[in-house]
């Protein structure tokens, strides 16, 4: 059982979720960023640490990699700037990132290290099922973190059968295949996805993420999960003037 | 196949499919369809029958007198530049379009580095009537600007990649973010032995005809089953897999992959990927790659378009960790040199990619009765550009 187990068990809907990249804009904030996301009332955070080749990203968050990166964020230095987070962020926190950093920081350290530092989830979008399972699950077990899996429309029952058994806090459940920064698709076919997701019963809750960009997204997404991830729009207010001082603003135009 | 893939989809420790969960429905159905498909009998028809009457198959294995002379061994050219298109990336493509068709897909997108494969893809979809898109880095829309207008003529749309290096690498994570986003109708036609598995795999096997030709074509000229050495050049690796893959098993054939060192291994503008690189994860496969300690891909370089990529194939990976091949490198000037002597001595403008495998036979010693084969993997058409600003033709 950790934070994420926690918060799922308190809370069953409207949950708020916001994703961004370390080292954006500038390359000392992440940890005031996560406290004033907690402030603003932000039920739990992924913290992504930044890859040069990120495939599953649109413009927004690869321009903020490239542009953490050029800060010179690594995941050493994200891991020194973690050293205070659980004494300043008491709300569950996920890093996510792309699975070469990973390998060469050592899987085993990095979970271990994250464990350490108050993590409570990995995402890595390009980790699938099997080499997860066969190398390197037990590391995470070991260490008491979710690992986080995706679900598109195109996922067969039988593998969210599976991906709902190797998971231990949530689903990640995204609204279309697509890379981040699209727009929520909401037609008959995804109501019939959601409704049919619905209908398994899984054991963990779902939320959706990719394309949740404003209150109406965020709204129509609660109808079906149990709650939604905002990435590519919070972190392009991460780009504009005054960044910090808006994050309030921000999730309150987000969930009201 | 002692050197093929497991059932997992790896080669010893390299390979595999490290994909996000969008790409996985498109990957797992390759995964369960390719070898039913491409064994199958009016496939292989079909296949035969284009790379006979389309792309004018068998390539000819050229005794190559005047360099076995410089050399001093029997210099046999497997000449690819022959091909339909001008290089080996057309015998991949047909290969690919067949299984897209069969599979139902009714788009087609392709990445692209000296702009070879994209022509090739192109071409295919042009004979199959089906749309294509292909990714060029914008520093090689510029480089190798005819392929572009070749492609455009050919009826496709060729989209520039514009981050990082803005080169092959870059090419190839535009390619997969649009795989991602169009995730039914859409077959992704990988233009080397890269990817996520059973793409390395399936695009061996259709570069395979290049060996399984220059083999008996061999044995027709010297009544020799096996040359003492087989050698290509490698950016992902397509054409050197091609042409050792049926010579992988004879333990006794010296396989040579030959890596583009761009201004030389330690001048901070190389391609050489066996001598920079670690093991780590890159476009969907573990493999060997160019990365700084904290596992950021570094951009890599070479004059040549083809072989300026990061990483080389799972398979090369391991055939370069269990020492069954050997990986050189050669920089940019020691390529165009080469180019030069083979379009003087032999009449045969090379691809610069091809221009590597060439200049390392500088650097061998051979004895006089060695047979060696090459892969002239393409011709130098699309660098004219670049061999007349070097040379000051
Ligand atoms: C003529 C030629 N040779 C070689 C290559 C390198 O690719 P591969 O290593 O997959 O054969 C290219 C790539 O564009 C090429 O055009």
């Amino acid at each position: 059982m950790n934070r994420l187990n926690a918060l799922f068990n308190k809370k069953k809907d409207n949950l708020l979720s916001i994703y961004y990249t370390a080292g954006y804009p500038e390359v000392n904030t992440t940890l005031d960023i996560a406290e004033a996301l907690e402030k603003a009332g932000v039920d739990f955070l992924e913290i992504g640490f930044p890859y040069s080749d990120p495939v599953a990203d649109g413009p927004t968050i690869q321009h903020s990699s490239e542009k953490a990166l050029q800060n010179g964020m690594t995941l050493t230095l994200l891991f020194e700037q973690l050293k205070d987070l659980r004494k300043r962020v008491t709300i569950p926190i996920l890093l996510m990132g792309y699975v070469n950093p990973i390998v060469q920081y050592g899987v085993e350290r990095f979970c271990k290290q994250a464990a350490e530092l108050g993590v409570d989830g990995i995402i890595v979008p390009d980790l699938p099922m099997y080499e997860y399972e066969a190398m390197y699950s037990r590391y995470f077990i070991d260490n008491n973190l979710s690992n986080i899996f995706l679900v598109t429309p195109q996922t067969s029952e039988e593998r969210i059968r599976k991906i709902d058994e190797l998971s231990n806090s949530f689903i990640y459940l995204l609204s279309s295949s697509s890379i981040t920064g699209g727009n929520l698709q909401v037609s008959v076919n995804i109501e019939d996805y959601y409704k049919r997701i619905k209908a398994m019963q899984l054991k963990n809750p779902a939320i959706i993420g990719f394309g949740i960009s404003d209150d109406k997204s965020f709204k129509k997404a609660c109808e079906y999960a149990a709650g939604a991830i905002v990435g590519s729009a919070f972190v392009k207010l991460l780009g504009t003037e005054g960044y910090l001082d808006k994050i309030q603003g921000f999730v309150k135009s987000i969930r009201p | 196949m002692k050197y093929g893939v497991n059932e997992k989809g790896y080669y010893g420790d390299f390979g595999g499919a490290y994909i996000p969960e969008m790409l996985y429905p498109n990957v797992e159905e390759l995964r369960e369809q390719y070898l039913k498909i491409i064994n199958d009998a009016d496939f292989i028809a079909e296949f035969d029958q284009l790379l006979k009457d389309y792309v004018g198959r068998p390539s000819p294995l050229y005794h190559a007198k005047r360099f076995s002379e410089k050399y001093g061994a029997n210099i046999f050219f497997k000449r690819e530049d022959l091909n339909h298109t001008g290089s080996h990336k057309i015998n991949n493509a047909i290969g690919q379009i067949l299984l897209a068709i069969r599979l139902g897909k009714k788009r087609i997108i392709a990445e692209t580095g000296a702009g070879q494969h994209g022509v090739a893809t192109a071409t295919v979809c042009a004979l199959k009537g089906i749309e294509c898109v292909v990714y060029m880095g914008a520093v090689d829309m510029e480089r190798q600007a005819p392929n572009v207008s070749r492609m455009k003529m050919l009826g496709a749309k060729v989209v520039p990649a514009t981050s990082g290096s803005k080169t092959l690498k870059d090419a190839t994570n535009e390619a997969l973010r649009d795989w991602i986003g169009n995730p039914v109708d859409t077959h992704y036609i990988i233009g080397s032995v890269v990817g996520p598995y059973p793409y390395p795999d399936m695009v061996a096997r259709f570069q395979s005809v290049i060996s399984a030709e220059a083999k008996k074509q061999l044995f027709e000229q010297t009544g020799k089953e096996l040359p003492e050495y087989v050698m290509a050049c490698v950016g992902g690796g397509s054409n050197a897999m091609g042409m050792f893959y049926h010579f992988l098993d004879d333990e006794k054939v010296k396989l040579v992959a030959v890596e583009a060192a761009g201004k030389g291994v330690d001048s901070g503008h190389s391609a050489a990927t066996t001598f920079l690189g670690r093991e780590g994860v890159l476009h969907g496969s573990r493999t060997i790659l160019m990365q700084t300690d904290d596992g950021q891909v570094v951009e890599p370089y070479s004059i040549s378009a083809g072989l300026d990529y990061p990483g080389i194939g799972p398979q090369h990976a391991h055939l370069y960790k269990i020492n069954r091949a050997q990986y050189v490198s050669i920089t940019d000037d020691e390529a165009l040199q080469a180019g030069l002597l083979c379009s003087q001595l032999e009449g045969i403008i090379p691809a610069i990619e091809t221009a590597h495998a060439l200049a390392y036979l500088e650097k061998m010693t051979f004895n006089p009765d060695d047979n060696v084969v090459i892969c002239l993997s393409g011709r130098g058409d699309k660098d004219l550009d670049t061999y007349i600003k070097y040379f000051g033709y």
